[in-house]
């Protein structure tokens, strides 16, 4: 009780400063008169804190030091790709996209190639993988509620998601750039603090000590732990283990003292394990078992390969798809300041993501009850309370669980926003009301899919979010900056082409999951192949079809690469509206562009 | 938005990317008084309206400058994907690199865990530098 006190009480503090300051710098804005001036002061760091304060979600906050406890070394990967994903932005993407005065992916499109047909298609992919990336965070939210007041997942999930509508629809959350760099802060804060203290913890803990991790002995229980499994699994025993079970173990019921050897052994849904203290842990099958092979990476063979590249592949060029990300590259005033503040990101995201692997690692001595349930992710969240069972653990899983807390809602707000966006203009008729209906349309489609869910790890869905963008959105972008000869019929034909693969393997993998776990785990990284085959179309069919290129194509990437000195940039909304208000709309969030839309 | 709505007088927000006006006259109603260095404007007014119509001259210099630009950056990536797309294999291949261990650490950890990001800074920083380079370069051979 104490625990979820503290906790709830971190959380609520975020949410109201996060409410306070939306609200105090929205009636700020409004005040000012002139928009444009205060656009403009919008420095390069700060906007970059923005960005990666939207960016963080609940996967880099979580999930990467649950899949660092689960994994091990292969894991390292998710915070180098996430990374990584902004270098390729900044190469080949940040100063034309800027440049070319795009808002969305759809309006990207439709202005590079002129055709409209292609702007609904990256509408269709905007919505997929913005409500792919918005069900993870759902269910982190659920997971955060679950670890720190033991509600039922699902009521988290409910809870976070009519926040996160409410502040939407009542502008609270608006895209202020103040407001998601206060939450970057936070994060870091949320992660840093923690990781030094549970470091200095770690370091004066001798016991500890004499279980190192290069042991080739699998994880051992730091003291007699009860462990409920919620969800049926199957897990991997490397050390004979000797633990009493109540439910039912490998088919039959169980109440009593139970013997493991080595090998697979079944438990059932609501089965309660204890084990003695010392007693080496289980794993959930098809995670490393020992230390040993936890701590050497690429230590599965042939197919741990394949699943890193394709990870690779889907986290590097997937960031330049994601709805939310390209949307903040707005405020920057021109295509150098875009690159410019791509390039700070880049040392924001790098300071973060060191501290998530620190705590993974530790939660693998301290944690080893989640290897047997395989809900890693709450490992962060469960950490500090673990290792320091007094007040300043409490207050330290009070600080973890509000960063948390702040990266689902900054995230989820800025994709619900850009969903909204998206679907009130292309789809609905675009007034004020359509937005407000098409934010509980995308908010409730996405509490819809996360609900059923609460198996799959956040950090795997999130991967099928950016293979879907890296199968879709980065060849157009890519191949639309840099190449002359695409059209319009070979960019709609290798998005649907890659996108359809990436989307289909995310279904099969996500009803499998569902029904028993039959599909190929080859199918959670379908990047390697969907991401060439999806260039290779494009190329192909713009060849085919080059008697239909765009006319003004010369002019087109002109203005894309023109230094922005020689003043060739043409802000769309500037050309549509015919007034600056494009500086309210970058600084006053979403609605005001709505608004100036339905004026038209 | 109605004060701009029409009219001659751009809006507000051109003024700012309007580089033929000099700094001093970006203030809005000094607009027309610029005239006295219309020499050197008209020159590049020239050169800029030449890259506009998409005349030879302008089509090659806009060709070469992209061709450039992309060579910065493939050059960049080039850096950073090969010295880090080779490690998932060099790890699989020579498994006896995860049992050193510095200060304590095991090297794949220090190799993954750390090393990445100061490169991803550095390359980013590097091509930065390089494109505003020829940014300006291009800039200076239009105006001059």
């Amino acid at each position: 009780m104490g625990q979820s006190a503290w906790a709830l009480g971190g959380i609520v503090i975020v949410a109201m400063l996060t409410f306070y300051l939306g609200w105090y710098s929205s009636r700020k804005a409004i005040t000012t008169p002139d928009f444009l001036v205060a656009r403009r002061t919008v420095r390069a760091n700060q906007n970059a804190a923005a960005i990666s304060g939207e960016y963080l979600s609940a996967a880099s906050f979580l999930s990467v030091a649950g899949l660092v406890l689960k994994d091990g070394a292969d894991a390292l990967w998710y915070p180098i790709g996430f990374t990584a994903g902004y270098l390729a932005l900044l190469l080949f993407v940040a100063a034309p996209l800027r440049r070319s005065g795009a808002y969305t992916l759809p309006d990207f499109a439709e202005a590079r190639l002129g055709s409209t047909a292609l702007r609904r298609l990256s509408t269709g992919f905007v919505v997929i993988i913005g409500l792919m990336y918005l069900v993870p965070q759902f269910q982190g939210a659920g997971l955060t509620l679950n670890a720190v007041s033991s509600v039922p997942a699902w009521v988290g999930a409910v809870v976070v998601a009519a926040v996160v509508m409410v502040n939407v629809l009542g502008g609270g959350m608006r895209a202020i750039t103040v407001v998601q760099a206060f939450q970057y802060w936070v994060k870091l804060f949320a992660i840093a603090l923690p990781a030094f203290v549970l470091f200095a913890v770690f370091f004066t803990d001798q016991p500890a000590k004499a279980r190192p991790l290069s042991a080739a002995a699998p994880p051992s229980f730091t003291h007699a732990t009860e462990v409920t499994v919620r969800s049926p699994v199957r897990l991997r025993v490397a050390e004979p283990v000797r633990l009493s079970a109540t439910g039912a173990v490998d088919g039959a019921p169980a109440n009593g003292p139970v013997y493991w050897g080595r090998g697979l052994h079944d438990v059932d849904r609501g089965t309660t394990l204890r084990f003695p203290a010392g007693a080496s842990a289980p794993v959930v099958d098809g995670n490393p078992p020992t230390n040993a092979l936890w701590l050497h990476p690429e230590a599965g063979g042939a197919r741990s390969l394949f699943a890193t590249y394709s990870l690779i592949f889907a986290t590097f060029l997937g960031t330049m798809g994601l709805p939310h990300v390209l949307v903040r590259f707005y405020t920057n005033p021109d295509g150098r300041a875009a690159r410019r503040t791509t390039l700070h990101v880049l040392w924001l995201l790098a300071l973060f993501y060191a501290f998530p692997t620190v705590l993974g690692a530790l939660s693998r001595l301290y944690l080893p009850q989640l290897l047997v349930t395989g809900q890693t992710d709450a490992a962060v969240l469960l950490l500090p309370n673990t290792m320091l069972p007094n007040v300043v653990g409490r207050l330290l899983g009070a600080i973890v669980a509000a960063g948390a807390f702040a990266a689902f809602l900054s995230t989820s707000s800025g994709l619900v926003v850009s969903l909204a966006g998206v679907l009130s203009t292309d789809v609905l008729p675009g007034r004020v009301r359509d937005f407000r209906v098409a934010t509980l349309i995308a908010g409730s489609a996405a509490l819809l899919l996360a609900v059923p869910m609460t198996s799959i790890d956040i950090s795997r869905s999130v991967s099928l979010a950016f293979a879907v963008a890296a199968s879709t959105f980065c060849p157009l972008l890519v191949l639309g900056i840099w190449w002359r000869g695409l059209t319009a019929a070979g960019a709609a034909a290798g998005m649907v082409v890659g996108g359809g693969l990436a989307v289909a393997a995310a279904v099969v993998t996500s009803v499998s999951s569902l029904t028993g776990g039959w599909a190929s785990p080859l199918l959670y990284e379908p990047a390697l192949v969907s991401v060439p085959v999806a260039f290779l179309t494009m190329v192909a069919v713009s060849k085919a079809t080059s008697r239909r290129l765009p006319p003004d194509v010369g002019r087109i990437v002109l203005r894309l690469h023109a230094p922005d000195r020689l003043g060739f940039v043409k802000d769309r909304d500037v050309a549509r509206f015919g007034s600056p208000a494009d500086g309210r709309a970058a600084t006053d969030g979403r609605h005001r562009l709505l608004r100036d839309r339905s004026h038209r | 938005m109605s004060r701009h709505g029409s009219g001659e007088e751009p809006p507000e927000g051109r003024a700012d990317r309007d580089p033929w006006l000099s700094v001093s006259a970006r203030r809005p109603r000094r607009r027309r008084v610029v005239l006295a260095e219309a020499r050197g404007r008209s020159r590049v007014m020239h050169i800029a309206s030449e890259l506009e119509e998409q005349t030879s001259v302008g089509e090659a210099l806009v060709r070469n400058l992209v061709r450039a630009q992309m060579r910065a950056a493939m050059l960049s990536a080039a850096v950073a994907l090969g010295l880090l797309l080779p490690l998932p294999l060099v790890f699989a291949f020579f498994p006896a690199l995860g049992d050193i261990s510095v200060l304590g650490i095991r090297l794949p950890w220090l190799v993954l865990g750390l090393a990445p990001f100061p490169l991803l800074y550095l390359v980013g920083r590097r091509y930065n530098r390089a494109v505003e380079t020829h940014e300006k370069d291009f800039v200076n051979m239009v105006e001059s």
